[in-house]
């Protein structure tokens, strides 16, 4: 059942190298693998035959830390759905596969080596206002005093899931950002506790996400599609309510 | 007010308003022209009352230019800043496999659509002002049916009038969904809109093309 | 040095507030004046790094990875412990100090602990304020699920992302505070070492993991939240990048290491499916609520099961052996996790494993299905459904439990849970032991705090399900920052600390030589192939069961494989870029080290208790034959090892352990 496979890989030695898809060959291949395994595995042939290997990102490997990223077979996290890169397993493939494996494109995820690239643009955003400015002391009000619906609470949470992977961004023809951000603007609107500086936070990271060179949503959908976490495009529609009423 | 437009969702709201505009715009211009399948009077008189009121002149087609060409201005800035928010191209890209191909090609549709535009000014609007400014011939208000037809004689002419309103069916058909949420309706909401949707999207194109045909194949 | 854990005078219930009255503070105006390190960015290292700043110190966080949102806490799912007593089922303080305790087999300080069950219920009102989306019921107030052994419900969740859920919040306060200029993140940054000056920790060594560039940073105190250590096992559900290197870096400069065996290895994980195998999946503990664990009674089925020629449906009731309802009838499926994980290794060892490994017991929720069907369909007002029907309305409600997790389960494994049973195998989860630290959470380096998993504090010998994200958040916003104004207090007319004294120069020095050692050295193995090397002599020798023949030879095997290291380990690449292989190769050497001191102290404890079982000490007679036999008499203390220069020369100091607000018994689930 282990497959010979046809890798086509992204590889550039640093931020000013111009890069370029280098073919390598890996042979049996378990199909009970996960892709990182793949990886890992073409890895140590690379180091074994004196050369430099592949470098990607990676951490939970369980689909929660968003760390992992790499386009495969042109799409965002592979052909599967619902899962991240590290979720993905080699089952998906046959034997005699050619996959391309690219780093996630776009201007504001600049490429630091091969297929590693600086998503800190994320973080950026949410520097400017993806919180509640309530301090951390602990002599807040009693969690119960204020009663959420569940089902805000529940719809909340499913904004909140957001693993800040950057798969939306990189599937979107345009590079937008809009799913992240509405993801987050939302968690916070959705909420009493958010209300107090809902103007405010939408207008800050609405103009942050401008300013890192992100483009603009078109709606065609692509990024709830590829969404590991199903984050739904209402929250894009959220967000714009919430600029529309922060700005009029 | 002003940093609106200079926001990505500002952006986003003002295409989609403009977009309103003109679709709301296709819908009476259809709603004119289907009179002319029915009834030639009718039609001389609706056009003559577009044609000769002020209103209408000097209040909503300068309005209409300016929404069109908003509008395609727009669209052009929004597919450069776009474009270049990816400065390296992917080497593989599958689009179609979470996307429809009318959303991703907006803008050939509408470069497509923008190329009839200029041909319809060549054909209806410059003789028009021609007509009304600048020769100032005497007004007939019977005339407008016989040009219609006369216009659809040609079969090249036709043809190109089939096809820019078949592009113009692809671009509604992401387009008009797309609008609604822009301007903020939810994802749920505007799921239900679909039908909607497709009537709009194909229904008024296809109904341009049989009036186009119609007078093409019933030359007098 | 004596240890001396600092634990305040009187009563346990007003100890903490007694201190917080008493400790010296640093005024507001003074707060700028001082710089303070957090290493980690975790449940711990996050909410520290935002309390800080909050209260006017100059934070400086690191992390590993890109970004503050990603340290492993992310990855918890059940939910987190508080006092709160939401549901009226009698829960307190002292239950939850009780239980906590016990739980840890006691091996845990008592203060400790109770001071933890103390501010439990502040931190959910502070989640909760910035914003945690937890579980609600529909009258809108949060929802509570109870969890691993405990008699009353006081488990907060959201959804199976509890961890993911509360990181975001302290990440949340982190941005808040980035914003405003008070926290400088460092992300893709790897703590190399710590700088002491006068003895007191004044900095650290980094390297910029995208740039390769070794750095500098003072500070006035200096925090290490850099979570757990079970990676030393190669496979675990930590993180890839888990690692000791911090903690280990303190300790060779004077921090001593508590109780380095005491390790959590979690029963209900996916099994490893080959040697390719690079991290272990968790599967919740909840699980174990509804399913049935069981392997084949008979050898033959159970090799005929692995060689595939029968499926684990085809067997019989007669023909399985539910082994924990079994031996703890009284407990059943629902034993804690070092006994339900010790359970499943002695069938396996005995041949009855069921996948191809011979490493795994099934996890079965056909009877669930059943249950829930037929009481579904009595819902639905039919009294007499056909089997299809019960089928499909016990699979609805299963899915309704647990869909994420069977979903999560079919795409590893390409099964259906729903139609066969789940194949489970315990695994490496959670490390109890850490670096010690005295009641202030500062380690025996003055200035020197350790916080989180990667301390040894709360949880003994054993931690319970959903209190590690409560004492990690716990440490960061309620105690740390108190104490170490106490400390700090005495730097107001420091001034900020230089970073070219011979003292930075020198660790920056050894840094650089380790690294060019390591991008210069002619070797012809990887660093994975150590790593996974040396997590096999974990998992066989100093793993669920540990003898005294095993952990000696663990000893020396390790000390060989580690000098093998040094000479053939081949790292690729430069040291001034980017470099994966480089940052692999620093925190293996350490595990190395760790390693040999885990396996001595495992040695010297010469008792089973919580995580650590000693096949020598157990039961031999009467009902409890076979289980873990604990030795208060002798072992009621905390090993906390003083590092001299090698790993196996390491100096024992006791923490002797006092139990005056709880009697120590025997835990028995038969
Ligand atoms: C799969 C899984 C499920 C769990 N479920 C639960 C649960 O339901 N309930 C519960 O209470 N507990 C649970 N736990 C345990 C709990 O999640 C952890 O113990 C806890 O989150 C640890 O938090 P921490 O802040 O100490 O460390 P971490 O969250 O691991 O953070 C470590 C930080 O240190 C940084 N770091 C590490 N080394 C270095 C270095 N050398 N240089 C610079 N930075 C470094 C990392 O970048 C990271 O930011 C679970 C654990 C796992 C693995
Ligand atoms: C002049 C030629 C035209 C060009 C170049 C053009 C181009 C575009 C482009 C690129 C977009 C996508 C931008 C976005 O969605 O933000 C767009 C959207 C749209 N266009 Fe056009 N278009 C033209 C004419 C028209 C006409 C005549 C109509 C309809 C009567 C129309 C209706 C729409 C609609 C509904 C949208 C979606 C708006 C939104 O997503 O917010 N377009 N157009
Ligand atoms: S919205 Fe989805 S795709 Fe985008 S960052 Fe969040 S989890 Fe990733
Ligand atoms: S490695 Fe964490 S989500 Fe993939």
């Amino acid at each position: 059942m282990d497959m010979n496979l046809k890798l086509k890989i992204w590889r550039q030695s640093g931020a000013n190298d111009e890069g370029k898809m280098v073919d390598y060959s890996l042979a049996d291949v378990s199909p009970d693998m996960s892709f990182l395994e793949m990886l890992d595995v073409l890895n140590e042939q690379i180091l074994n035959e004196g050369g430099e290997p592949v470098a990607f990102d990676h951490d939970c490997r369980e689909g929660i830390c968003g760390m992992c990223s790499l386009y495969i077979n042109g799409e965002a996290h592979g052909p599967d759905r619902g899962i991240t890169t590290c979720q993905l397993h080699m089952r998906k493939f046959k034997d005699g596969d050619t996959i391309y494996i690219e780093p996630f494109r776009a201007k504001a995820f600049p490429v630091i080596k091969d297929l590693v690239v600086d998503r800190t643009a994320f973080d950026r955003i949410q520097h400017q206002g993806g919180f509640i400015s309530v301090n951390t002391s602990g002599n807040t009000q009693d969690a119960n005093s204020l009663p959420i619906s569940k089902h805000a609470a529940d719809e909340a949470m499913d904004a909140a899931t957001c693993i800040g992977c950057g798969a939306c961004v990189a599937t979107c023809k345009n590079s937008s950002a809009m799913l992240f951000v509405g993801a987050k603007v939302s968690q916070y609107a959705l909420l009493p506790q958010g209300q107090v500086e809902a103007s405010d936070r939408v207008k800050n990271m609405v103009a942050q996400m401008d300013l890192e060179g992100f483009g603009n949503c078109t709606n065609t959908g692509a990024c709830e599609v590829e969404c590991p976490k199903g984050i739904s495009l209402d929250n894009i529609a959220r967000m714009n309510r919430e600029f529309f009423k922060a700005n009029i | 007010m002003s940093g609106v437009l200079s926001s990505s969702i500002g952006r986003k709201v003002a295409m989609a308003a403009s977009a309103f505009f003109l679709m709301f715009f296709l819908l009476q211009h259809f709603a004119i022209n289907l009179t002319s399948i029915f009834s030639a009077d009718a039609f001389n008189e609706l056009s003559h009352f577009m044609g000769t009121n002020p209103a209408v002149q000097f209040g909503l087609q300068p309005i209409l230019i300016f929404g069109v060409v908003f509008h395609f201005v727009m669209g052009f800035v929004l597919e450069v800043k776009n474009k270049s928010a990816r400065n390296i191209k992917y080497v593989k890209n599958n689009g179609a496999a979470n996307s429809t191909w009318v959303s991703r090609n907006m803008i050939y549709s509408g470069l497509a659509i923008l190329a009839f535009i200029v041909l319809h000014f060549i054909d209806f609007w410059f003789p028009e002002i021609n007509h009304k400014y600048i020769n100032v011939l005497p007004e007939d208000p019977t005339r407008y049916y016989g040009e219609l037809v006369h216009k659809f004689q040609s079969p090249i002419r036709t043809g190109a009038y089939v096809a820019a309103f078949a592009f113009l069916a692809l671009h509604l058909l992401h387009g008009f969904k797309s609008a609604f949420q822009s301007s903020g309706m939810s994802a749920k909401r505007a799921a239900k809109l679909e039908t909607v949707s497709k009537i709009y999207a194909i229904g008024i194109p296809v109904g341009f093309i049989v009036i186009a045909l119609f007078h093409h194949f019933n030359q007098h | 040095m004596a240890l001396d854990s600092k634990v305040p005078q009187g009563p346990i219930a007003d100890k903490w507030t007694n201190y917080k009255n008493h400790i010296d503070l640093v005024n507001p105006a003074n707060k700028r004046n001082i710089d303070v390190i957090v290493v980690g960015t975790g449940l711990a290292g996050g909410s520290a790094a935002a309390t800080l700043a909050e209260l006017g110190y100059n934070v400086k966080a690191f992390a590993y990875q890109d970004s503050p949102r990603r340290a492993h806490s992310i990855a918890a799912q059940g939910g987190i412990n508080a006092a709160k007593n939401y549901q009226g089922d009698g829960d307190s303080t002292y239950r939850l100090f009780y239980d906590t305790v016990k739980g840890g087999d006691y091996r845990a300080r008592e203060a400790n602990v109770y001071r933890l069950a103390e501010v439990s219920a502040n931190i959910i009102d502070q989640c909760v304020a910035q914003g945690v989306p937890f579980a609600r019921d529909y009258g809108g107030l949060l929802d509570n699920r109870s969890f691993g052994g405990v008699l009353v419900s006081r488990t907060f969740y959201a959804k199976g992302q509890t961890g993911q859920q509360l990181l975001l919040g302290a990440y949340s306060a982190m941005n808040r505070q980035i914003g405003r200029g008070k926290i400088k993140m460092y992300n893709r940054h790897e703590m190399m070492d710590v700088v002491l000056v006068d003895g007191k920790a004044r900095g650290i060594i980094t390297r910029n993991l995208v740039t390769g560039e070794v750095e500098r940073h003072s500070a006035h105190a200096v925090v290490i939240a850099s979570g757990g250590y079970g990676n030393v096992f190669f496979l675990s559900t930590n993180a890839m990048g888990s690692n000791v290197s911090a903690s280990w870096k303190i300790h060779k400069k004077g921090a001593y290491f508590a109780n380095p065996c005491y390790t959590q290895i979690h029963p209900t994980c996916i099994p490893v499916s080959g040697d390719h195998q690079s991290k272990l999946t968790l599967m919740s503990e909840s699980l174990r609520n509804d399913g049935r664990i069981w392997v084949p009674a008979k050898l033959e089925d159970a090799q005929a099961i692995r060689e595939g020629k029968k499926k684990p449906t085809d067997l019989s009731e007669a023909e399985r052996d539910y082994y924990l309802e079994r031996r703890y009838p009284a407990f059943g499926n629902l034993v804690p996790r070092d006994v339900a994980s010790r359970a499943a290794k002695e069938r396996c060892d005995a041949g009855f494993g069921v996948n191809a490994t011979g490493e795994a017991v099934y996890l079965d929720f056909a009877d669930a299905i059943k249950r829930y069907g037929r009481e579904q369909a009595l819902i639905h007002g039919d009294n007499n459904p056909t089997a299809e029907k019960i089928d499909k309305l016990g699979k609805e409600l299963v899915k309704a439990k647990y869909g994420n997790l069977f979903q999560m389960y079919d795409k590893i494994v390409d099964e259906d849970p729903y139609n066969t049973p789940m194949m489970i195998y315990p695994a490496v989860h959670y490390t109890m032991g850490g670096t010690w630290v005295d009641y202030n959470l500062m380690t025996t380096i003055p200035g020197c705090y350790c916080i989180g998993e990667a301390n040894f504090s709360d949880h003994g010998a054993n931690r319970l399900g959903a209190s590690a994200l409560m004492q990690g958040l716990a440490d960061g916003y309620f105690v740390l920052p108190y104490t170490i104004g106490d400390y700090l207090s005495d730097d107001i007319r420091t001034g900020a600390i230089p970073t070219d004294s011979p003292e930075f120069e020198e660790a920056e020095k050894s840094v650089k030589d380790q690294i060019n050692f390591f991008v210069n050295n002619k070797g012809t193995k990887s660093v994975d192939h150590f790593h996974k090397r040396l997590g096999k002599i974990m998992w066989n020798k100093v793993g669920m069961a540990r003898n005294a023949q095993g952990l000696t030879e663990a000893m020396s095997e390790i000390k060989a494989l580690r000098e093998e290291f040094w000479k053939d380990v081949k790292v690729p690449g430069s040291a001034d870029t980017y470099n994966e292989e480089l940052a692999k190769a620093g925190r293996v050497a350490d595990f190395l080290e760790l390693g040999e001191l885990f396996a001595k102290d495992a040695l010297v404890r010469e008792e089973s208790c919580g995580g650590h079982f000693r096949e020598e000490s157990a039961e031999t007679e009467g009902p409890q034959k076979g289980e873990a036999k604990r030795n208060d008499a002798d072992f009621a203390f905390v090993s906390a090892w003083e590092y001299t220069g090698e790993p196996g020369d390491a100096v024992l100091h006791k923490e002797q352990l006092e139990f005056n607000d709880i009697e120590l018994k025997t835990r028995s689930y038969k």
